[in-house]
């Protein structure tokens, strides 16, 4: 992975004692809570429900053990023995204390961490496919571009006062792991007929309350270019881009409203005059980097069959929970944040010390999150799986339902956040109660679930095969829920069924679903292929019936 | 008395607004919209002549007139706003002004002066009531940056140059 020289190392140490002077500033009232804002906000820092919520940046996902046992030591000491990972990769820790945060920052520091540009109308933490490196179908290592433009985005003198939040994501493989077409800026790596580098260039994208598939502006870039393109569109959004109302402010708005052709001619036109004066990606630079990125040392290793006379539980958790590796002999291991009763995307700070021991003994001491709120390890030799599987049974990780309906995807809510309309965590619950049987779940096979507690759309509500989103109705908290989204490969935004669903009723109304689902699908046809298939109107139809199994 | 921050130099402002109380030949800082209206006027006036930008001007539009201009003040109604920034940059980069380039309003504070000063600015007026002394030292906090920028402050390190 990528280790700071002497300037990131620098540039993280000052920031931390910028921030200590800010906070220090606010404490003591020179710092109105209006002036310190923004300030607060570029440094992950929100003001919520209970307490504020520090989000702490993993770039592109990607940890060390070192790392994940500082956030565990982190979480215990300053927090509540846990924190909570997102769909940007990030972590998220729900109480510490403000006067806490710049010594959190300075221990994240020692270990070449920060929470810069986590939130707030900046360049957000850069997200790519959590199978980066691994993935049998992979370009190139995305990693590499991810940590170059993290760099250049890092406080980045004209790009830290945007109209809004800004996200990029770096796809290396045609399958988009990395959701990049529903991105501000999404990246899709590629090579030329002379084996060159390049991207194709996507913008526009998002979700929130107005969800856009992003549009492509530059079918092929060259690599070199990489850094004055981004420039360029991010130079003409900064101009250009709405600020008089909040709502109307990202990038897809603005590029919807010129037009995409429009849009990419003004970013041409800026890109040819800025050149002079655009940051350089040199060969040089662009191998120092690619070389953090090399793959590991791994062994030959034999043939091996890893199921072959085990129980039937690590059978399913090795078919559900593991994935195929570029090299003979390895899997990628996914830890599930997804156990029934539990917290999507929660972990214990016992919980991220064991990954980390884990990942030291078996998969070169790296540990990566995933968009869809699980961790990865990805090089875990096949002879030891079945002692992994063992180990994280123990610690309560090997829930084996990853690409099944609980392995849902959803935001903090109104437990939480102070945004969100209703809550997403007792409906979480709820959802793993009801769908509690395993071999029911394998029988419906590959459903994403994805819930958001607003419009803001965290959750990703939009793009899941099976969406939740929160509503407020006089005070109460209602669930409206669309089929038929996806973000992966082929990417669509889910059609709202009908009308929102009370609390109560919301796995009920996914249990009537699904059934549909089961009624209607060919052989060996996934849900989202099956509603693609026959629409929406049967499922909605079915959905609001009034106890149709009694029927 | 006014006092800016110019060339990390805290000094009295010797510079007047439109509308301020001034001499014949004082050096005058004009919005522009009234260039806009009569550039003529404001060409042949005697004396240093400056002018003031909004948020949502087209900095392109001073072309023909940057060789009769010494000063174009850029202005930062809140620190949220960050279109100066890159008017800033388009200015000295595309436009190559030399002038004095000065950022005015409630956005000008100190935990915003260095990217200010990164992006082209010499000249930082806060508003009313913040001392441009903190400004200055506020300069002094990052001495490593990654993108290309302004020669000043300087920097030990720079991860990205322009050709």
């Amino acid at each position: 992975m990528y280790r700071y020289d002497e300037l990131d190392q620098a540039l993280v140490d000052q920031r931390v004692a910028e921030f200590r002077d800010q906070v220090r500033r606010h404490l003591a009232g020179e710092l109105s809570e209006e002036e310190f804002r923004p300030l607060r906000l570029r440094n992950g820092l929100y003001i919520q429900r209970h307490a504020p919520m520090l989000r702490i940046a993993i770039p592109y996902g990607l940890l060390s053990s070192v790392q994940l046992r500082t956030l565990a030591a982190i979480a215990r000491r300053y927090d509540r023995g846990y924190g909570h990972f997102t769909t940007r990769q990030n972590l998220q820790l729900n109480w510490p204390a403000l006067a806490d945060v710049p010594d959190i920052l300075a221990e994240l520091a020692h270990v070449q961490m920060h929470a810069i540009q986590t939130s707030g109308n900046c360049v957000r933490n850069v997200t790519a496919d959590h199978m980066a490196g691994i993935a049998p179908d992979e370009i190139d290592d995305p990693r590499p571009y991810c940590e170059i433009i993290r760099q250049w985005a890092t406080l980045h003198p004209e790009f830290t006062y945007l109209p809004r939040k800004f996200k990029i994501a770096v796809t290396g493989s045609p399958e988009d792991r990395a959701a990049s077409e529903v991105h501000d800026i999404g990246l899709q790596l590629r090579r030329d007929a002379h084996g060159a580098i390049g991207f194709t260039v996507r913008v526009g994208g998002g979700l929130g309350r107005a969800p856009v598939i992003g549009q492509v502006i530059r079918e092929w870039l060259p690599l070199a270019e990489l850094l004055g393109y981004l420039e360029a569109i991010l130079r003409v959004y900064n101009l250009h881009g709405r600020r008089d109302n909040i709502h109307k402010a990202r990038i897809k708005v603005l590029v919807k409203s010129l037009g995409i052709e429009r849009f990419g001619a003004e970013v041409e036109r800026e890109w040819q005059a800025s050149r002079a004066h655009a940051p350089q990606l040199t060969r040089a630079e662009v191998e120092r980097v690619r070389g953090f990125f090399k793959p590991q040392p791994y062994e030959t290793l034999e043939k091996y069959d890893a199921v072959a006379g085990r129980e039937p539980a690590f059978q399913a958790w090795y078919r559900y929970n593991t994935r195929p590796h570029r090299v003979p002999g390895y899997r990628a291991v996914l830890v599930s944040l997804k156990a029934h009763g539990a917290v999507p995307g929660d972990m214990t700070s016992a919980q991220m010390e064991g990954v980390a021991d884990l990942a030291e003994r078996v998969s070169f001491g790296l540990i990566r999150s995933t968009h869809s709120q699980n961790l990865l390890l990805a090089d875990v030799p096949q002879r030891a799986l079945h002692a992994v599987w063992r180990e994280l049974l123990a610690l309560g990780l090997a829930m084996p339902n990853i690409g099944t309906l609980t392995d849902m995807i959803a935001c903090p809510g109104l437990d939480f956040c102070s945004l969100a309309n209703a809550g997403t965590i007792s409906v979480a619950h709820q959802i793993q109660q009801r769908f509690d049987d395993l071999d029911y779940l394998y029988d419906l096979g590959e459903i994403e679930i994805k819930m958001s507690g607003c419009m803001n759309a965290c959750g990703h509500h939009h793009v899941g095969h099976i969406g939740i989103l929160g509503v407020d109705k006089h005070g109460e908290e209602w669930y409206q829920i669309s089929i038929g989204g996806s973000a992966n490969g082929f990417t669509a935004l889910g059609e709202v069924i009908g009308p929102s669903v009370a609390q109560q009723e919301v796995a009920a109304t996914l249990e009537r679903i699904v059934e549909t689902y089961r009624e209607l699908r060919d052989e060996g046809e996934r849900f989202i292929d099956t509603v693609r298939r026959v629409g929406i109107a049967p499922f909605r139809e079915r959905a609001y019936a009034a106890h149709p199994a009694a029927a | 008395m006014r006092h800016i921050l110019r060339q990390r130099e805290r000094l009295a402002d010797d510079w007047h607004y439109l509308g301020e109380e001034c001499a014949e030949g004082d050096p005058l800082i004009v919005p522009v919209a009234q260039l806009r209206s009569d550039p003529l006027k404001w060409q042949r006036r005697t004396g240093r002549l400056g002018v003031r930008l909004g948020p949502g001007d087209a900095v392109e539009e001073l072309a023909p007139l940057l060789p009769r201009l010494a000063l174009i003040a850029l202005e930062f109604p809140s620190p949220g706003d960050g279109r100066g920034y890159s008017q800033a940059r388009l200015l000295r980069e595309r436009l190559g002004f030399r002038g004095e380039l000065r950022a005015v309003g409630a956005g000008v504070r100190e935990d915003q002066a260095f990217f200010l000063a990164r992006c082209g600015f010499d000249c930082l007026e806060p508003p009313a009531g913040v001392d441009p002394e903190t400004l200055r030292l506020a300069l002094r906090r990052y001495d490593v940056a990654y993108q290309p920028g302004a020669a000043h402050p300087e920097l030990r390190r720079q991860r990205f140059f322009a050709p």
